[in-house]
């Protein structure tokens, strides 16, 4: 019985077994979700499957644009001109500041030169239209139509006529990912308009924005508006970002609960404008000794900080 | 085969080239706009159940991974995590496959509902645990509303297999 072949005949061949074919595709999958969340090394991945997933979601918007297109179209014509009436009005009531914003810029700049101070970054940018708001309903983001083609990069602001909006993600070949600043925990550094007092605005994921930080008994009040402080190398200062809508004071928390709502028109379709990068900061001082040189037992933790100095 | 197991009428072959296509009408279905409604089913999740119920040795785990892939990209969300979900929805529909064709379609819907709904809840969890945010409960009503198109969904997608009803006596089946 030596000869005979006991490998079954081909059709009774069905592969591996779909246990194993589910421990494979499963581990793929963690791994794959490990190393997107974790390290953000899959970028190549996803662009190049973008390039396969986006003619198809061009197609899948167009009845949508199609339909808007077509309310426009059919829109009377006396909303419009109330619209553009309103518009020339608008426009009339910015006037004054407008004509005398250049005027300001050059004074500003000459008396920060006379003060020795760094020159306020000026604030340019590209207008894309948004494409749709991604899907996931787990994060809020939307996609607009300008990418690397463009010349957008990861990380720039995006604004609207009222403020900002948030931040670049994600870049694809023809559009690009913006996180919303009301998406869980995108944080934004801002400062309290009246007072002057910076803290640091997160996202909640409800379409409101917590200002974290502040202590219970802080110079914040309802209807304060918080701008960009411009101490990051992201937003330049000075963009509105929220208003304060509702605060709790809770004696048994060290801080108080700060609940603001977006200024900018943030889940809102329409037209925005991602702003350049902004020039990078100068490199953070280094911790000065006597702060880590005064306790002996905490050695492996000061061996720590000095190496990122060694580099420097 | 038969439109289920134990009816008698006896269905045409299906085409490959259809089940790649109705795979890729779900997929455009499921990129139109209409995310933010509540309700919307997951349609590539409603018919990647339908083929891996019907036909297990065509539609597996490797298109569920491969469609995954594609959706995981297109909603922006994590890598991973629609591969995971019909991965998973895949396997336990084909290995439910040989009882749930056994039952009328009202029934095939319920044992439908909660393949389709821990697929949901796998994609809840895994970004609830890193971190996400919560969308609220409105989330399931989507796996609800699938399992009410399992009715509609099956009479569609076999319609291309069903044989003329005229009767040949001649014709042994």
């Amino acid at each position: 019985m030596a000869g005979i072949d006991h490998a079954p005949p081909p059709f009774f061949k069905q592969g591996p077994a779909p246990l194993a074919l589910l421990t494979f595709y499963i581990a793929i999958s963690v791994a794959l979700f490990v190393v997107d969340l974790r390290m953000h090394s899959l970028n190549l991945v996803r662009q190049s499957i973008s390039l396969l997933v986006d003619p198809v979601q061009r197609i899948a918007q167009t009845p949508g644009s199609l339909v808007d297109y077509a309310g426009s179209y059919l829109q009377g014509i006396r909303a419009l001109e109330a619209e553009n009436k309103e518009l020339k009005h608008a426009k009339l009531t910015t006037a004054p500041d407008l004509q005398r914003l250049a005027q300001m810029e050059v004074e500003n700049e000459r008396l920060r030169k006379l003060l020795t101070v760094k020159e306020r970054e000026k604030a340019q940018g590209q207008v894309a239209q948004i494409l749709y708001t991604a899907r996931d309903p787990f994060s809020r983001r939307v996609i607009i139509d300008k990418g690397q083609q463009s010349g957008i990069v990861a990380g720039q602001p995006a604004i609207d006529d009222a403020g900002v909006v948030g931040q670049v993600t994600r870049v694809f070949p023809f559009s690009a990912e913006i996180t919303l600043i009301t998406d869980k925990d995108q944080a934004v550094p801002v400062q309290v308009v009246r007072s002057g007092q910076r803290s640091v605005i997160f996202g909640l994921g409800n379409g409101q924005l917590e200002l974290r930080y502040m202590p219970a008994n802080a110079d914040v009040q309802v209807g304060d508006v918080l701008v960009t402080s411009g101490l990051d190398s992201v937003y330049l200062s000075g963009f509105p970002v929220a208003k304060v809508i509702n605060i709790e004071r809770d004696s048994a928390y060290s801080f108080a609960r700060i609940f603001c709502a977006p200024i900018a028109g943030v889940e809102n379709f329409g037209e925005l404008m991602v702003l350049n990068p902004r020039n990078p900061l100068p490199p953070a001082p280094p911790e000065s000794r006597s702060r880590n040189g005064d306790n002996g037992n905490d050695k492996g933790l000061r061996s720590k900080r000095k190496r990122p100095a060694k580099n420097d | 085969m038969q439109a289920n197991h134990s009816s008698s009428r006896i269905l045409l072959p299906v085409r490959p080239w259809f089940i790649f296509f109705s795979l890729i009408v779900a997929l455009l279905l499921n990129l139109l706009p209409t995310a933010h409604w509540p309700g919307v089913p997951d349609w590539v999740a409603l018919v990647l159940c339908f083929w891996s119920v019907r036909e297990f040795r065509r539609v597996g785990m490797g298109w569920a991974f491969i469609l995954g892939l594609l959706m995981d990209v297109a909603d922006g969300s994590v890598l991973g995590q629609h591969c995971f979900a019909y991965v998973l929805l895949a396997y336990l529909t084909a290995s439910l496959s040989r009882r749930i064709l056994w039952f009328p379609l009202l029934q095939q819907a319920l044992q439908v509902l909660p393949l389709l709904l821990l697929c949901q809840g796998v994609q809840l969890a895994m970004r609830v645990v890193v971190g996400g945010d919560f969308p609220g409960w409105s989330y399931f009503i989507g796996p609800l509303i699938a399992t009410l198109l399992w009715i509609p969904a099956t009479f569609i997608l076999l319609l291309p297999q069903y044989r003329p009803l005229e009767q040949d006596p001649n014709r042994p089946i």
